[in-house]
């Protein structure tokens, strides 16, 4: 009989429990451990690392952008060169690190931070992660075949369609879409099972970290936003490239505006989806540096929701332009300035929790403040583009561009350097170096202001955007070089951001179990943790688990230690409900992954594929799923052996 | 929107200084649509402006305060009265919202009411990366069409209908009024009017392919008058060659490539393709605004577009000199 | 380059990386500037009502068969310089000759089509000397033959913005012929 008990300091498990759990979640060594593991923080880790690189090769191009832009009449870049750098760059920033890096973390984070042993679904996870893999390499093997997407990373038809955008570019960017668009589902499905079912016992609704409520939401604005460019590049822009359908084509009654809706339900939502959690982030970081609970616990949720909510109902202010009716679109201005509230109440919050706490100015609280300089920026800004009329001056010029650029780089990527300055010691067991992060963060702050402030006045003075150079006499030319010349601080401030990173590898600080003194629970084991994240699973008793820690406080013993077995808990009070063994280490994953690659990525050329590409997944999806000798079962919880 | 007046008035002045041709400025209006807009404009970067200013300052005081704390400020009666504080702020954000919904709708309306039927209406429609503008009227002898170039009179309602030949443009003309798109299958309809005679710079906004940076056009705005003697010059057909050379250049527009594309009126080259060039050497530019229109670049651009604009439809014309200079006197003279 | 282009799956891995390789570059160029042969380059192209003229061993002609773009391009110029006119929009024929079906007069080779364009051919093609491009010509070439499936099948425009009036494209297979 499973039961929570007196914590003893010398553990649960006596010593050969403790060797038997090692061997039972020990990962597989070599290359074949490697492309079997399903171990949540190993395929977190290379998820990571993957968007990282994407991150780094969307960073070049965007560099060659400022390059090109530097001075007028430029002749770095063609246009030809020129559209498919900067549409890769768009797609690659947006699809294959924004979404995933966000999804990546959270797969690392969340079995932590709700106490239990590794995602939901662990061989989808990995399922998850060869599809984005296969997805990202696709577009960059096309790219270098001179085959890169050139119609901007939301392929506008006509212009994408079958006429315009000749040969196989517009096919491989809506096939890259579908890949992701597969790895950010399973990652959304895991994510939502474990938050919902595998919390430790005692963390009910209200206890959840603000992170973990984040990336709930997240996840369901993926389940909801991705079918539709989903739908719209995988089904009906590949179709009518394809095979000639005419969805698009209004002179048979297809719809070029019909794009456009379908492709901004998801769009916008998109935004939020990167955005959302990285308020999590902030909302965990701040109460650590400022070593005081937050302030308005509640309010921060409900702001979450409500923005999930909202971020649906906002689509259109990317359409202001179009042509349609007012009424219609006053409703999404209203839609536009309503989600203000929700993400100014954080804001509030946030300086409040400062105000009262005693903040220590450590990088990642840095980055978390120049995070709100620029997002209280980039918000303003978009209220500003979200008045029709200020909109029909300012859209697709670079005002948008600055305006985006501030809620990208400021409301998402600062807070996740704050995030990987705060969580790096829990992944490798090492420090940061705080002057090199002092350093990065000044060089980026200033870089990014740098970079994007300066294209507000461009944007206004009636440069738009997408244009792969610019006459002198539009007088553009020095806030376009200022600008370029801020791309080089980021630059090097990124490339400072790498050499820490590696020094730290190599000579970091031990960073022991919880270097901040912090609240939630990944800071209660080991760094990096062990396979089994924890050696008994412990029980909740407050919203700052580590913090409000009885003296007397409880875990749960009496799982197996020779079986791979989670703690499944009820959805709202986290009560223990039964005990589920997880499937182990399995190679079918990779080459289910493998046949849906090559089924979309033969999808480009002949659509037998999807006839073929399936009946290649029967086989690896039967092995997947093939009882085992011990088959993992859900037992009742009161029969599980004391 | 740290957007001082000042300074943004000092950059866009020095800038224009500089090069000052060509004011794309959405800050200048010169038409009530366009003034509408640029007075939300200035609200929105004034309220903006101050939003972030207090919003910034107090961050960095509370950081400051807080950086000299002994003790946490906690316990029931802080959390009250740091709620307190936080209902304040977001009830002056809803405040500040509701008063910006307001002034937006009726900006937006106060643009929209500017319809008026008996308008001088003007089709433009979008090619790839060229501008076709048609003069409608209600007498079919009163139509005529040109290109890259809308001559408006000052002071009178303009009505612009926009199509899309091929793929989505946007037109966008920032003196004037803010954009609208160009979608095949639909018309749009804008309305503006130009309070001031000048030259306005248009672009296309949307992007629409390897030129899209090079789709420019004009919107001269002409006291009435002379917006008049230009109409009844443009209904006319093209001149006839006044010389030999002229003559010798007619031949070489005909009989090449020129006549596969484009039109002059009054002779046999009827194309649509391209541009229509009966009154070429009345506009101010080439290319859709990316050369100036004089017999240096017109050369250039007949000899070799491919190099002015990569990827443009028009092929490159390799001529022979005493073809070259008769072709040339020939378009100059369509005046 | 000519006729090395083959479906990359039918290939074993190693080779489908280097065709991959080569085919995704040439298939993909866009080329705004080049100066390929022209009508000059076939002096001797003489033709009577039944023969085809005779053949250019240029190597570059193959590039606009086989490149997508191109033949796209090939499709706006049939559509702009009226080609379809006679012919219909999507090559079904009218006042002109099909050429969505396996029968060419004067010869499918690029350089046969590129003179019967240049030339003219009795009965009603007009001669498009001077009038159009070499580079235009040549893409013009290729779309005309990617009608009835004679360029590589990624080349092929599955539709374009229009009403799709006639036939569709690639209605019509090359068949064998009978004898």
């Amino acid at each position: 009989m499973s039961s929570t008990e007196a914590r003893v300091p010398a553990g649960l498990l006596n010593p050969a429990e403790r060797e038997l759990m090692e061997r039972t979640w020990r990962p597989r060594r070599g290359l074949w451990g490697w492309l079997i593991a399903t171990d949540h923080k190993s395929i977190a880790t290379r998820y990571i690392i993957t968007a990282f690189v994407f991150f780094l090769l969307g960073g070049i191009e965007a560099f060659m952008i400022r390059l090109q832009l530097a001075r007028p009449e430029n002749h770095l870049l063609d246009p030809d060169q020129y559209n498919q750098i900067f549409t890769m760059h768009g797609t690659t920033m947006m699809f294959l690190f924004g979404v995933p890096i966000q999804l990546a973390v959270a797969l690392y984070l969340v079995p932590l931070m709700v106490g239990t042993r590794n995602v939901a679904f662990p061989r989808l996870n990995a399922l998850g992660y060869w599809t984005y893999v296969i997805g990202g390499l696709f577009l960059y093997v096309s790219f270098f075949l001179n085959t890169g997407p050139d119609a901007g990373w939301f392929a506008y038809v006509p212009l994408a369609g079958p006429q315009f955008s000749a040969g196989k570019r517009v096919d491989v960017w809506a096939q890259m879409v579908t890949f992701t668009e597969i790895a950010a589902l399973t990652a959304a499905v895991e994510i939502i099972v474990t938050v919902l079912k595998q919390r430790a016992p005692g963390m009910s609704l209200n206890r959840i970290p603000i992170y973990v409520w984040a990336v709930l939401v997240t996840s369901f604005l993926v389940l909801f936003a991705m079918p539709s460019v989903a739908l719209a590049s995988t089904a009906m822009l590949a179709m009518d490239r394809l095979v000639g359908t005419h969805f698009f084509n209004p002179a048979e009654g297809g719809d070029p505006l019909l794009w456009q809706h379908l492709f901004w339900f998801f769009g916008h939502p998109e935004v939020y989806i990167m955005f959302i959690p990285a308020t999590g982030y902030v909302s965990d970081i701040i109460p650590v540096f400022a070593r005081r609970k937050m302030v308005g616990h509640t309010a921060l949720v409900l702001s979450l929701v409500a923005t999930g909510f909202v971020s649906f109902g906002l689509w259109v202010h990317h359409m202001f332009t179009t042509g349609l009716p007012q009424l219609g679109q006053s409703f999404f201005t209203g839609a536009s300035l309503m989600i203000a509230i929700p993400s100014g109440v954080q804001i509030f919050c946030w300086i409040a929790t400062l105000w009262a706490g005693r903040p220590r100015f450590d990088t990642p609280l840095l980055f978390v403040i120049g995070f709100i300089v620029l997002f209280v920026c980039g918000g303003i800004t978009g209220v500003m583009i979200a008045s029709v009329p200020f909109d029909q001056q300012a859209h697709d010029t670079y005002f948008i561009v600055a305006h985006l650029h501030y809620v990208q780089m400021g409301a998402f990527v600062f807070p996740l350097f704050a995030a990987f300055y705060y969580w790096f010691p829990k992944l490798t067991g090492r420090l940061l170096s705080e002057r090199m992060g002092k350093w990065n963060f000044w060089l980026f702050f200033i870089g990014v202001n740098v970079t994007f402030f300066p294209q507000h006045f461009l944007g206004l003075m009636g440069m738009t955007r997408r244009v792969y150079t610019y006459l002198p006499e539009t007088g553009w030319g020095p806030l376009n070089l200022l600008s370029t010349i801020g791309a080089v601080m980021i630059a090097v401030s990124v490339v400072l951001f790498i050499a820490n990173v590696v020094r730290s590898l190599a000579a970091g600080l031990p960073a022991g179990a919880d270097p901040w003194g912090a609240h939630t629970l990944e800071w209660d084991t080991a760094s990096p943790p062990p396979p089994y994240n924890f050696a008994h699973i412990p029980v909740v008793d407050g919203l700052y688990p580590l913090w409000e820690r009885s003296p007397d406080a409880a875990v749960v013993t009496g799982m197996a230690a020779g079986k791979r077995q989670v703690l499944v808990t009820s959805v709202m009070d986290a009560e223990p409900e039964s005990i589920y063994e997880h499937p182990g280490p399995s190679i079918w994953p990779l080459i289910v992954a493998l046949t849906i690659g090559v089924t979309f990525i033969f999808g480009i050329f002949t659509p037998w594929a999807f006839l073929v590409g399936p009946a290649l997944m029967f086989a690896p999806l039967v092995l997947w799923f093939w009882p085992r000798r011990k088959e993992p079962r859900e037992r009742g919880f009161a029969e599980e052996p004391a | 929107m740290r957007l001082p007046r000042a300074l943004l008035a000092l950059t866009a002045a020095a800038a224009l200084a500089a090069c000052g041709h060509r004011d794309l400025s959405a800050l200048d209006p010169a038409g009530p649509q366009a003034g509408r807009i640029a007075a939300l404009t200035w609200y929105l970067v004034i309220v903006g402006s101050a939003v972030f200013v207090v919003t910034t300052g107090f961050l960095l005081y509370a950081l400051w305060r807080g950086g000299r704390r002994v003790e946490n400020y906690s316990g029931e009666a802080a959390e009250r009265h740091i709620h307190r504080w936080i209902y304040g702020a977001v009830g002056v954000t809803t405040l500040i919202l509701l008063v910006t919904l307001i002034y937006d709708f009726t900006t937006g309306r106060a643009l929209a009411s500017f319809a008026e039927p008996d308008a001088l209406t003007i089709r433009v429609t979008g090619h790839q990366w060229w501008w076709q503008v048609q003069y409608i009227d209600p007498v079919p002898s009163n139509r005529f069409e040109t290109a890259n170039e809308i001559h408006v009179p000052v002071g009178r309602r303009v009505r612009i209908e926009v199509q899309a030949a091929d793929v989505i443009h946007s037109f966008w003309v920032p003196n004037l009024h803010g954009k609208v798109d160009l979608i095949p299958g639909y018309t749009n309809t804008t309305y503006f009017r130009a309070d001031r005679a000048g030259v306005y710079h248009g672009r296309c906004a949307e992007f629409c392919g390897y030129q899209h940076a090079r789709m420019d056009f004009l919107v001269i705005a002409d006291p009435p008058a002379q917006f008049a003697a230009w109409y009844r010059n443009q209904l006319r057909s093209a001149p006839a060659p006044a010389d030999s050379v002229q003559q010798a250049g007619q031949q070489v527009f005909l009989s090449t490539r020129c006549a596969m594309c484009h039109t002059v009126r009054g002779t046999e080259a009827g194309s649509r393709v391209g541009p229509d060039l009966t009154h070429l050497a009345s506009r101010t530019t080439l290319a859709a605004g990316t050369l100036p229109n004089i017999r240096g670049s017109l050369g250039g651009w007949v000899l070799d577009p491919q190099s002015i604009k990569p990827g443009a439809y028009m092929p490159p014309n390799p001529l022979e000199p005493d073809e070259l200079h008769a072709l040339l006197s020939y378009l100059e003279s369509l005046k | 380059m000519k006729r090395t282009f083959a479906p990359p799956y039918l290939r074993p891995a190693a080779v489908l990386a280097l065709a991959a390789l080569a085919a995704g570059c040439d298939l993909e160029q866009r080329s705004f500037q080049e100066t390929p042969p022209g009508a000059t380059a076939f002096p001797a192209v003489q033709t009577t009502d039944i023969q085809a003229g005779p053949k250019s061993a240029d190597p570059s002609v193959g590039v606009y068969q086989e490149n997508r773009w191109a033949v796209s391009q090939g499709q706006t110029w049939y559509e702009q310089f009226n080609c379809a006119g006679c012919h219909a929009p999507g090559g079904g024929g009218g006042m002109g000759v099909p050429l969505n079906d396996a029968e060419w007069i004067y010869g499918s080779d690029p350089e046969n089509v590129f003179a019967t364009i240049v030339e003219g051919r009795p009965n009603g093609m007009p001669s498009f000397r001077g009038k159009i491009s070499n580079t235009q010509l040549w893409q013009l070439v290729a779309y005309v033959r990617s009608i009835s499936g004679l360029t590589p099948r990624d080349t092929w425009s599955p539709r374009n913005d229009h009403m799709q009036e006639g036939r569709p494209n690639r209605a019509a297979r090359p068949e064998p012929q009978l004898p």
